[in-house]
């Protein structure tokens, strides 16, 4: 377990994070730019010191202010990838990689390295000097140095964000391999979603400061909190599923349990029956219908009943529960009235197999 | 006109011996006081800072008063060191190359000065995560990377050194043989009725020398920046 409490102080600027998270995992620390994400990875790194508080994983202490215990950052056995990789430029990748390894307490085995570079695909460029990279083969680079050094904890501080869309589908991949094949506690601090989606098995969700709410990402992408931060637009529930059947491009995903369980069609790269799937469904790309619809082009017709009618801005969300997993549909405040969407209604969930993707999570089978 | 005689060669070695030793003395402070005066933040930082470069606004001929007054054999440091350790400075070479070093401190903590804020600190923030106490650190990243700027540093210090005129005079005097380097030599020759030709061959001596080393320190330069930057593909 990853036991996080920390308090500082930097001009006006407060930072009082706490939160726990279970290991192995992905926690993501999601918000804003400015609202304490990285100095709170800083602080976990010891790169900065704390006013108070502790800092605890699986059984070990790196900080305890209340005992005067301060594990210095070189000590702690962290793996910090830097939003701009940080690679040495006077050593060579394979210089890059080794410069952990060499300063961890165990020998580095020959076959943990090979493993590393095929994992990360960096063997065409272990002779390179990091000038002549490309900022995701630097990030891949990165991740590979971190890892090599085999930390406690990998800290990975926006690893993303300075790279364009390409890159980012370069270095996404080697992201979700790693959370899926090595047992590493990973702490992810991102403002962009779609990556928390991705990777995350635990979402901290910051503002100025405070954590504001935290659990997983099905049930923080409900609260309030984050709705704030990612803006109308881009609320929507996460859904977790199991694909029972993928054929012809599009995966069949069952939703929720029992006898209101729903089946959900939608593209999923890489889907195999039996694999866990998570969905986002953006509340503006569900339509809600009061009786089962006929003769539409729709794949998606979902069973549920309202659990409640939430307005926000000039609009109302609606909250559904289809087998025990829930939903959220943005409609009209003249169609809330119109069809009568009250709590305790039966509704038809309607939602376009294009509008959304599927990622495939094996990650949340461990979990859970 | 004829070959340079033994004098004059003689004030050529003394002037690289002198130019030499001064840069041996200083180069390992200057590291330790640059490093101090970029990264780290201590009261009396700012006077530090001064001292460090009083030399360039002193004249010469006071800093080799002072050194003369401290470092005397009746001085307070130089009495000491001559009785303790049997190390005399005042006209000796050691004692040109210690006026020499402290003249062109300054011009070598400002090079490394600048070497070293070129040097990213969060390189060093990622190799204190990689394991790296604070001396492994700044022997694998900070020196290597500020190693232009401590040899631009160190061959500007020669350079200037090998002409230093001021505080040599001042403090170790112009003893041929010891401390009668290139300059002191021209200076000398100067003061005598028929030296012409011998100051006009000291000071083309004096000029190759001078182009010799900025030459010299530009290849250096470039050479490092290669193996640093590494831009080629395929580099080791």
């Amino acid at each position: 377990m990853l036991d996080i409490q920390l308090k500082h102080r930097v001009g006006a600027f407060a930072l009082d994070a706490a939160f726990t998270a279970p290991t192995p995992g992905v926690v993501a620390l999601f918000g804003r730019s400015g609202c304490g994400k990285s100095t709170t990875v800083n602080l976990v790194a010891g790169l900065q010191r704390a006013d108070s508080g502790r800092v605890h994983i699986d059984g070990e202490d790196w900080l305890d202010t209340a005992r005067g215990l301060d594990v210095p950052a070189e000590r702690r056995g962290v793996g910090h990838v830097f939003q701009d990789a940080r690679l040495f430029p006077h050593y060579s990748v394979r210089g890059n990689l080794l410069y952990g390894a060499r300063r961890a307490k165990n020998r580095l085995e020959s076959s943990r390295f090979d493993d590393v570079v095929e994992l990360l695909d960096l063997g065409s460029l272990l002779a390179r000097r990091p000038g002549s990279l490309s900022g995701g083969e630097k990030q891949r680079v990165a991740l590979g140095r971190a890892l090599l050094a085999r930390p406690r904890l990998l800290l990975l501080d926006e690893p993303l964000s300075s790279l364009d869309a390409a890159r980012r589908d370069e270095v996404l991949p080697c992201l979700e391999r790693l959370r899926d094949h090595c047992a590493i506690p990973m702490v992810l601090v991102s403002h962009q979603f779609e990556e928390v989606l991705r990777l995350a098995t635990h979402v901290v969700v910051m503002d100025a400061g405070q954590v504001v709410a935290a659990g997983d990402v099905t049930q923080v992408s409900l609260t309030p909190a984050l709705r704030a931060i990612v803006g109308s637009e881009a609320i929507g529930a996460v859904v977790d599923g199991q694909v029972v059947d993928a054929t012809g491009g599009l995966a069949t995903i069952l939703i929720g349990h029992g006898d209101r369980q729903g089946r959900l069609h939608v593209p999923c790269p890489g889907a195999v029956p039996g694999l866990p799937v998570r969905v986002q469904l953006l509340a503006r790309d569900i339509i809600l219908a009061t009786q089962e619809p006929r003769g539409l082009s729709v794949r998606n017709q979902l069973r549920g009943t309202i659990r409640a009618v939430l307005a926000d801005a000039d609009s109302d969300l609606v909250e559904l529960d289809v087998g025990g997993a829930t939903i959220v549909a943005r409609v009209t405040r003249d169609a809330t009235a119109e069809l009568g969407l009250v709590p305790g209604r039966e509704a038809w969930v309607l939602v376009k197999a294009v509008s959304t993707r599927g990622h495939a999570f094996p990650a949340t089978r461990q979990a859970s | 006109m004829d070959l340079p005689g033994t004098a004059e060669l003689d004030a050529l070695r003394l002037s690289l011996v002198v130019a030499g030793r001064s840069v041996a003395f200083s180069l390992l402070p200057a590291v330790g006081i640059s490093w101090l005066l970029t990264r780290r933040r201590f009261p009396g930082r700012t006077l530090l800072d001064a001292f460090v470069h009083l030399p360039l606004v002193l004249p010469p001929v006071v800093v080799g008063y002072l050194l003369l007054v401290m470092l005397g054999t009746q001085g307070p440091i130089g009495g000491f060191l001559l009785r303790s350790f049997d190390i005399r400075l005042a006209f000796t070479t050691n004692g040109a190359a210690l006026a020499t070093a402290v003249m062109s401190f300054p011009l070598m903590v400002r090079s490394m000065r600048i070497a070293l804020e070129g040097v990213d600190p969060g390189l060093e923030q990622a190799a204190r995560t990689l394991g790296a106490g604070p001396l492994d650190r700044f022997a694998t990243i900070t020196l290597p990377l500020m190693l232009p700027g401590v040899l631009a540093g160190a061959v500007t210090a020669f350079a200037a050194g090998l002409g230093e005129f001021g505080a040599v005079i001042t403090f170790v005097s112009n003893i041929p043989g010891a401390t009668r380097t290139l300059p002191l030599a021209l200076y000398s020759a100067l003061q005598m009725p028929d030296g012409g030709a011998i100051a006009a061959r000291l000071a083309l001596l004096s000029f190759g020398l001078g182009l010799l080393g900025l030459l010299a320190s530009e290849a250096l330069a470039r050479g490092l920046r290669r193996w640093l930057g590494a831009t080629q593909p395929g580099a080791h």
